[in-house]
C-alpha cells in the first residue's frame, strides 16, 4: 500500500503574550492508504494540533505535511480551503452541524462547493445518510436527533465527497457507549468496506482498537509507534 | 439548498430579535422619511420658484413697504417682460390657527407673472369685476369647504379692522409644488381702504414681481432696477424669486438644518442597531464560521452569507418603512394647517436616500462581522465559547 500522508520534521509552537509555547516537535509520521490510525496522548499532548495540521485547519511552524503528494503546508488560505473541501472529511467531537439545516441539508453543505448538478447532489447526499444508517431522517433538524445520530450526520456530511482521508477528532467524546460504539463500527466500517484511510484522535482506549495502528503522543512527542 | 435560503433561515433564528431589529429599522425610517419630508416642504417654495421672475422689496427688510409709483420706471426697463405687485395681509380667518397666505394682488397681472396658478377665464373676470372679490387656492377651498360666492371675513392686524371677501374664483396648481393655499383678494380693496381709515399708509405695496424675457439677464436687469432707486427713501433690492425665497425661510434655518441632521443621525442609529444585531449573530456563529471554513467554503462564500443576511433585513425594515411612510405622511397633511406647509408629502429625494440609506447600512453593518469571521482563524473558531 502506498503512502499517503507524510509529515516530516513537523513542529508547531504558539504564541500567548508575546511567549512562544512549543506544542509538536520534529514530528515524523506516514500513513498508508486505507489505514485506520489512531492518535492517543493526555490532554495537551498536541493529538489534536497534529490531526488539524493533517486535515489542513492549521499551518506548522516548521516542517512539512504532504498529503497524497501535495504538501498542504506551502498551500495559500484560498488554495487550501478548496483542497481541504475536496480531498479531507471531517469529523468534530460535538458534531457542529448546522442548526438551522436539515440532515439532508448539512450533508449537502459540502457539495454545494462542486459542480454537482441538483439532482447529482441529491443522489450523492442520500446515498451517505444510507451508509450511515440514518435515511429515513433526512428532513431532521439536528435538534430533533439524538447525540449518536447527530454524530453519524457528522459522518455522513465528511464523507460525502468521497474524500481521500477523513479526520476524526473524539468523535465518541461527546457519546454514551452505545452510541459509541455504533460511531466506532460505522468508521470502521468506513475504513475496511469503503477503503478510507482514517485519522483519528481519541484518549479512550477501547475506542483505538478498532484502529489498525495506534500513535501515542505526549508532551508534543511521538513515543511510540507500535506495528 | 441554494446560499439564500440559509441567509433566509439564519435570519429566522432568532425571531424576536429579528423582528425587534426589523421594526427598529422601520421606526428609524419612518423617521427619516418624516423629517426629510418636512425638509422639502419647507424648501418647496424654493425648489417652485421660476428662474424668470425677479422680487423687488425694500431694501432694509421685506416688512418695509414700496412706493406704487416705482410700478412704471421698473415696468420701462428693458428686458422687463412683466410686471405685478403683492402685498402682505396677514389678518385672523376665525382664530390664529387657522394659518393661509392672504395676499393683495394686483387683479389685473398677478395671474400672467403666475401662470401656474391656474385661474379659469370667467372666474378670472368675475375676480376682476368685484373690488371686494377673492380668489383661493383649490387646497384651502377643500380644507374650508368654500365655494365660490361664499363669504370669507378677515379680522384685521396689520390692516386693522373687519374684512369681508366674497369668494370669486378657486385657482388650481398647475405642478405638484405649486402653493395652492393663498387667498388672494384685489390690493386696490386694500388701499382705498388705507386712504379712507389711515392715511399715509395707501399708496404702498410689499413687493414686486418682475418678469424679465431672458433669464440670464437676471443678474443685470436686478442692478437697474436697484439703481433706478438709489439715494431714494426707499432703496430697492431685487433679487431672483429663488434667492428671495430662500431669504424668506432663512430665519428657520438654523432648525431646519438641525432637522436635515437629524435625520442623517437617525441613520446612524439604525447602522448601530442593525449592527449590533449582526454583531451578536457572528458572535454566537463564530464555531459555525470555522465549520463552513473546514468544508472548503471561502472568504468570499462567508462574506456573501452575513453581507446577504444584513442586506436581507435592512432591506426588510428600510420597505416595510418606506410602505408605512407613505400613509403616515398622508396623515401628518391632514392634521397639519394646509397654510403651513401647502406641498407636504414624500418626494422622490426623500424615496431614493431611505432605499441609499437602508443598502448602506446593510453593507456597514456587515463589515465588521465579516472582518472577524474572515480573521478569526479555524482552530480559534473550534475553540470559541460563546
Amino acid at each position: 500500500m502506498s503512502v499517503i500522508i507524510q509529515v516530516k520534521n513537523l513542529a508547531k509552537s504558539y504564541w500567548r503574550n508575546k511567549i512562544e509555547i512549543p506544542v509538536l516537535q520534529d514530528i515524523d509520521l506516514e500513513v498508508e492508504e486505507g489505514e485506520f490510525l489512531t492518535l492517543m496522548g493526555p490532554s495537551g499532548s498536541g493529538k489534536t494540533t497534529l490531526l488539524n495540521l493533517i486535515a489542513g485547519i492549521d499551518k506548522p511552524s516548521s516542517g512539512d505535511v504532504l498529503v497524497n503528494g501535495t504538501d498542504i503546508g506551502k498551500l495559500g488560505e484560498s488554495l487550501l480551503a478548496k483542497w481541504r473541501s475536496s480531498n479531507v472529511g471531517f469529523v468534530f467531537q460535538f458534531y457542529n452541524l448546522i442548526p438551522v439545516l436539515t440532515a439532508y441539508e448539512n450533508v449537502e453543505l459540502p457539495l454545494l462547493l462542486t459542480k454537482l448538478s441538483r439532482s447529482e447532489r441529491k443522489k450523492h447526499v442520500e446515498m451517505a445518510l444510507n451508509i450511515v444508517g440514518l435515511g429515513d431522517r433526512i428532513h431532521h433538524y439536528p435538534k430533533q436527533l439524538s447525540g449518536g445520530q447527530e454524530q453519524r450526520v457528522a459522518i455522513a456530511r465528511a464523507i460525502v465527497t468521497d474524500p481521500v482521508i477523513l479526520v476524526a477528532d473524539e468523535p465518541t467524546g461527546d457519546l454514551d457507549k452505545t452510541s459509541a460504539d455504533e460511531i466506532l463500527t460505522l468508521m470502521e466500517r468506513l475504513n475496511k468496506e469503503f477503503k478510507k484511510t482514517i485519522v483519528m484522535v481519541t484518549h479512550d482506549p477501547h475506542a483505538a482498537e478498532r484502529a489498525t495502528r495506534v500513535v501515542h503522543l505526549d508532551k508534543g512527542d511521538l513515543v511510540v509507534e507500535p506495528s | 439548498m441554494k446560499v439564500f435560503k440559509l441567509i433566509f433561515k439564519n435570519i429566522l433564528r432568532h425571531k424576536l430579535r429579528t423582528i425587534l431589529t426589523i421594526i427598529g429599522i422601520a421606526v428609524a425610517v419612518i423617521a427619516f422619511g418624516i423629517l426629510r419630508t418636512v425638509y422639502t416642504a419647507w424648501n418647496v417654495g424654493v425648489d417652485a420658484a421660476a428662474a424668470d421672475r425677479l422680487i423687488t422689496r425694500q431694501a432694509i427688510s421685506f416688512i418695509f413697504p414700496l412706493p406704487y409709483s416705482y410700478k412704471e420706471k421698473i415696468a420701462a426697463l428693458p428686458g422687463v417682460s412683466n410686471l405685478s405687485f403683492a402685498t402682505w395681509f396677514g389678518g385672523v380667518y376665525k382664530d390664529k390657527s387657522q394659518f393661509f397666505a392672504r395676499m393683495a394682488v394686483d387683479d389685473e397681472t398677478f395671474f400672467e407673472v403666475y401662470p401656474e396658478f391656474s385661474l379659469s377665464d370667467d372666474e378670472k373676470a368675475a375676480f376682476q369685476k368685484e373690488r371686494n372679490s377673492c380668489v383661493v387656492g383649490e387646497s384651502i377651498a377643500k380644507q374650508y369647504n368654500f365655494k365660490i360666492g361664499d363669504l370669507v371675513t378677515l379680522e384685521g392686524d396689520i390692516y386693522p379692522g373687519t374684512w369681508e371677501f366674497v369668494i370669486r374664483g378657486i385657482y388650481k396648481p398647475k405642478f405638484e409644488n405649486t402653493d395652492a393655499t393663498q387667498m388672494l383678494f384685489h390690493w386696490t380693496y386694500l388701499d382705498e381702504r388705507m386712504k379712507a381709515e389711515s392715511p399715509g399708509r395707501e399708496g404702498n405695496v410689499g413687493w414686486y414681481i418682475v418678469k424679465v424675457e431672458d433669464p440670464l439677464q437676471s443678474a443685470e436687469i436686478s442692478t437697474k432696477i436697484d439703481a433706478l432707486f438709489k439715494n431714494s427713501l426707499a432703496e430697492t433690492k431685487t433679487e431672483t424669486e429663488r434667492a428671495f425665497t430662500q431669504g424668506f425661510i432663512s430665519s428657520t434655518g438654523a432648525i431646519i438644518t438641525a432637522m436635515n441632521i437629524l435625520s442623517f443621525v437617525i441613520v446612524g442609529i439604525i447602522m448601530l442597531v442593525l449592527g449590533n444585531t449582526m454583531i451578536m449573530s457572528a458572535r454566537e456563529r463564530t464555531r459555525e464560521y470555522a465549520v463552513f471554513k473546514t468544508l472548503g467554503f471561502s472568504a468570499f462564500h462567508l462574506t456573501g452569507l452575513i453581507l446577504g443576511e444584513s442586506l436581507l433585513i435592512s432591506a426588510l425594515g428600510g420597505g416595510l418603512g418606506i410602505f408605512l411612510t407613505y400613509p403616515i405622511i398622508n396623515g401628518f397633511a391632514q392634521v397639519i394647517p394646509k397654510g403651513f406647509f401647502p406641498v407636504f408629502q414624500v418626494e422622490p429625494i426623500t424615496l431614493i436616500l431611505a432605499i441609499s440609506a437602508a443598502l448602506i447600512i446593510g453593507v456597514a453593518a456587515a463589515i465588521f462581522p465579516i472582518q472577524r469571521a474572515l480573521t478569526t482563524k479555524i482552530v480559534d473558531g473550534f475553540r470559541f465559547v460563546g
